[in-house]
């Protein structure tokens, strides 16, 4: 007689403890079985291909269709179907790209109204299992339901599998699950077995899962970090692990230390579910490169407007203003410059963002451009004296405030500069 | 070259080219400072390439000629020297080598060719004059602490040195200002200056000129062009290219029709100011003026660290008015009476205030309210 082994049915959620190809009670082969299913409470849910799965769901004739989700010509997949992906198309891929792999895909601009209203709904079936969810985008987010199993009379696995088949069937959304004992390894599963998957990594497993794979699955090691790391020799977590921790401070400082920690599989983040926001910032890919210095003005005035909407509604403000600007060789400058009082006016961030850009010079044409504010306070902070030199800067506050005051009535269309129409 | 001087009169001389030496520097010539010896002085000369200080001092010039050596660790070398010391310094132009001697100390600095020293280029100056020490010291010091930092206006970055009509006539008029504060300072215009251009001066400039200006009695020789400014002692020759650009302005800022006035005691205002500002940790503090009869409540109200007020003997007559000021910029414009009461005139709790001394219409200074 083997040890009892947890199963869980992922269609019927009935929990066993002998591991079977199929379900006892309703015959489904989505079975999990994991030592350590019922123990783990660290999850990671990613929603699948999410705004496609939307489109797909509020217009079923998409259903078989590679649909692809993106602005313009010359702008990047946002999200790509499962269809698509299967034709080789990937997030952040150039459109034209796309389309040359997959020619008959449908495009879709992206209606974020759609989707915001689809993760609302998913946000609340999620604090239905706990309060400590940390969100990370619209579609996906930690949930630590350390716990919860007396509250629910269930354990953690079986409200996540319940979570899903909830998404599946009240919101025709799908998503997929990964079940850790850490946030590190929690995203990494969720990854492992896209779409509608569920994966469980548990302690006894992690150093052999770790082993031979790339340290490219840390979250944050991207291309350079990743050349760095590859300067030293490490590959894999196998590389990681023969580093003592002493060595990899000493090479790659603060973040030393967490490789350390993670190449052991340890990761003491906690599911927080407010992870202070650092910055605020827009950007945008123009459809053609482009000098012109009023169109470069109109996005600049737009990039403004969305920061300090953003801003506003966090009650935030920032005390530095920082332009992007990349060009068309894909090279990019970026200039900070601090405020002497912080800021969440779009007119401020405007003019500051327009004098960093005039400095740098008509070094055009760019394809990219973008403005933020960082080192943040809060808005009570902000804005507090006018400039001696410019007198008409509290008259053009005030209008900024009555326009802000228009729009919440009537929408953001209701009223807009004119040049944002540039 | 070959010249011996006391370790004083050296001092004196080096510390003034070393200051004006950038510390980081790519090119390597511009961290030297060149020597010339010739009669019976040495001549220290430095360079930033928008600044040029000249110093001379006395010297037995043994042998004449000119080296060039690292400012800050000549500097460095005669600074930690015994006061009183004799210091022979040899330049060896064959080696590349100037030695330092004094008493039982030598060193062997390393030199680069004389040659390859920037010189500014002397230009023709449009107005020459002289001012005492005296008075340029009282335009600049005054007005300086409100130079902008801002890079994006670099028009702001120093004094606007120019002739202006005032009330009794033409003046010559220093102004600063960062957009938040503004003072304007005059003082008597010196014969000569009338047809001055108006120039904005560095404010590196104004810092290195400061120490020309100890002496009140000494003269200063003034020469301004629309692209440079010099000042001249005897001993000291200070060159600055003046920032190009367009002073804003500044006549539409300051507010003619402000009535309410508050008449208090400068000093006892700004360590009020001082201790109330303590409770608050926000990088601008924001103090909360309130004025009544007579009576002037200044409190700071931090919601996360505390609240503070004090309550002042002032002469004030009009109506009540809540205004609130950054502290810091209470505290500056505080600081820079000294002779008589300070005067406020305020008009609304949004509008800029006017500050000045007593009734002196020769130094105003301008600050913008902050929201409380």
């Amino acid at each position: 007689m083997p040890d009892p082994l947890p199963t869980l049915c992922r269609d019927c959620l009935a929990m066993g403890e002998t591991s079977t190809r199929r379900c006892p009670s309703c015959g489904s082969p989505r079975v999990l079985s994991h030592p350590e299913l019922f123990d783990l409470s660290i999850a990671h849910m990613d929603c699948d291909a999410f705004y496609a799965s939307v489109e797909k769901r509020d217009d079923p004739s998409l259903a078989d269709k590679p649909v692809i989700i993106g602005g313009g010509r010359r702008g990047v997949v946002s999200t790509a179907c499962y269809v698509a992906r299967i034709r080789g198309v990937r997030s952040a891929m150039p459109m034209f790209k796309a389309l040359h792999l997959c020619p008959d895909a449908v495009i879709i601009k992206p209606r974020m109204e759609a989707y915001v209203e689809a993760s609302k709904a998913i946000r609340a079936m999620m604090e239905e299992l706990t309060p400590a969810i940390q969100p990370l985008s619209l579609d996906e987010a930690f949930l630590d339901l350390g716990g919860t199993t007396r509250l629910h009379g269930a354990p953690p696995a079986f409200m996540l599998a319940r979570l899903v088949k909830r998404m599946k069937d009240d919101l025709g959304l799908t998503g997929s699950i990964g079940l850790s004992h850490n946030k590190f390894l929690a995203k990494v599963a969720s990854d492992l077995d896209k779409p509608r998957g569920f994966s469980v990594i548990g302690q006894a497993e992690t150093a052999r899962f770790l082993s031979d794979k790339p340290v490219s699955l840390i979250w944050g090691i991207g291309p350079a970090a990743q050349a760095s790391l590859e300067r030293a020799g490490i590959r894999t977590f196998d590389d990681l692990l023969r580093w003592d921790r002493q060595a990899l401070v000493a090479r790659f400082g603060a973040s030393g230390d967490r490789l350390w920690h993670l190449a052991r599989g340890q990761d003491k983040r906690r599911v927080s579910a407010h992870e202070p926001v650092k910055s605020i910032s827009n950007e945008t890919t123009f459809h053609e490169d482009t000098a012109d210095p009023d169109l470069l003005d109109g996005h600049l005035w737009r990039m403004a407007e969305k920061v300090s909407d953003r801003a506003k509604a966090r009650q935030l403000a920032g005390r530095v203003v920082t332009l992007k600007l990349k060009r068309a060789d894909h090279s990019s400058l970026t200039r900070r410059i601090a405020l002497r009082d912080a800021t969440q006016m779009a007119d401020t961030i405007y003019r500051t963002a327009r004098a960093l850009f005039d400095q740098v010079g008509n070094q055009g044409p760019y394809r990219l451009l973008g403005c933020g504010i960082s080192e943040l306070c809060a808005e009570t902070e902000a804005d507090k004296s006018a400039d001696l030199l410019d007198p008409g800067a509290a008259r053009r506050s005030n209008a900024e405030r009555a326009t802000d005051a228009i729009r919440r009535r009537f929408g953001a269309d209701a009223i807009l500069k004119g040049r944002a129409l540039r | 070259m070959k010249i011996s001087i006391e370790r004083g009169a050296l001092l004196k001389a080096v510390s003034q080219a070393q200051s004006v030496v950038e510390r980081r520097n790519t090119i390597p010539i511009l961290a030297n400072v060149l020597i010339e010896a010739e009669g019976d002085k040495v001549q220290f000369r430095a360079t930033d390439l928008d600044i040029e200080v000249v110093d001379k001092a006395p010297a037995q010039v043994e042998r004449a000629g000119a080296t060039t050596v690292a400012a800050t660790t000549l500097h460095e070398i005669v600074r930690k020297l015994p006061d009183g010391a004799l210091v022979t310094l040899t330049a060896d132009n064959v080696a590349g080598r100037l030695t330092v001697e004094a008493g039982r100390s030598n060193f062997s600095l390393a030199t680069l060719p004389k040659e390859d020293f920037p010189v500014m280029a002397s230009s023709e100056y449009e107005s020459n004059f002289s001012a005492p020490a005296a008075v340029l010291r009282r335009l600049f010091d005054k007005s300086k602490f409100a130079i902008s930092t801002e890079e994006t206006r670099y028009y702001l970055n120093g004094v606007y040195l120019h002739v202006a009509d005032a009330d009794g006539g033409k003046v010559l008029r220093c102004v600063a200002t960062d957009g938040h504060r503004l003072a304007r300072i005059d003082a008597d215009l010196p014969e000569g200056a009338a047809d001055m251009p108006g120039v904005i001066v560095p404010r590196k400039t104004v810092g290195e000129l400061r120490k020309l200006l100890d002496d009140d009695d000494l003269a200063i020789a003034v020469s301004v062009s629309e692209t440079k400014i010099r000042f001249a002692t005897p001993d000291i020759t200070l060159t600055s290219k003046v920032i190009d650009g367009t002073f804003p302005d500044y006549t539409r800022v300051i507010p003619q029709g402000n009535t309410r006035r508050l008449e208090v005691d400068a000093s006892e205002f700004a360590q009020a100011v001082d201790r109330v500002a303590t409770v608050s940790s926000e990088r601008s503090r924001a103090v909360k003026m309130q004025l009544d009869e007579d009576r002037l409540i200044l409190s700071v109200n931090a919601p996360d660290s505390g609240a503070a007020e004090e309550e002042l003997a002032v002469a004030y007559g009009d109506e009540r008015l809540e205004i609130g000021f950054n502290a810091k910029y209470l505290l500056e414009i505080a600081s820079q009476v000294d002779r008589e009461n300070a005067v406020f005139m305020f008009n609304s709790a949004g509008d800029p205030t006017l500050m000045r001394e007593g009734n002196d219409q020769s130094a105003i200074y301008v600050v913008m309210p902050m929201r409380v």
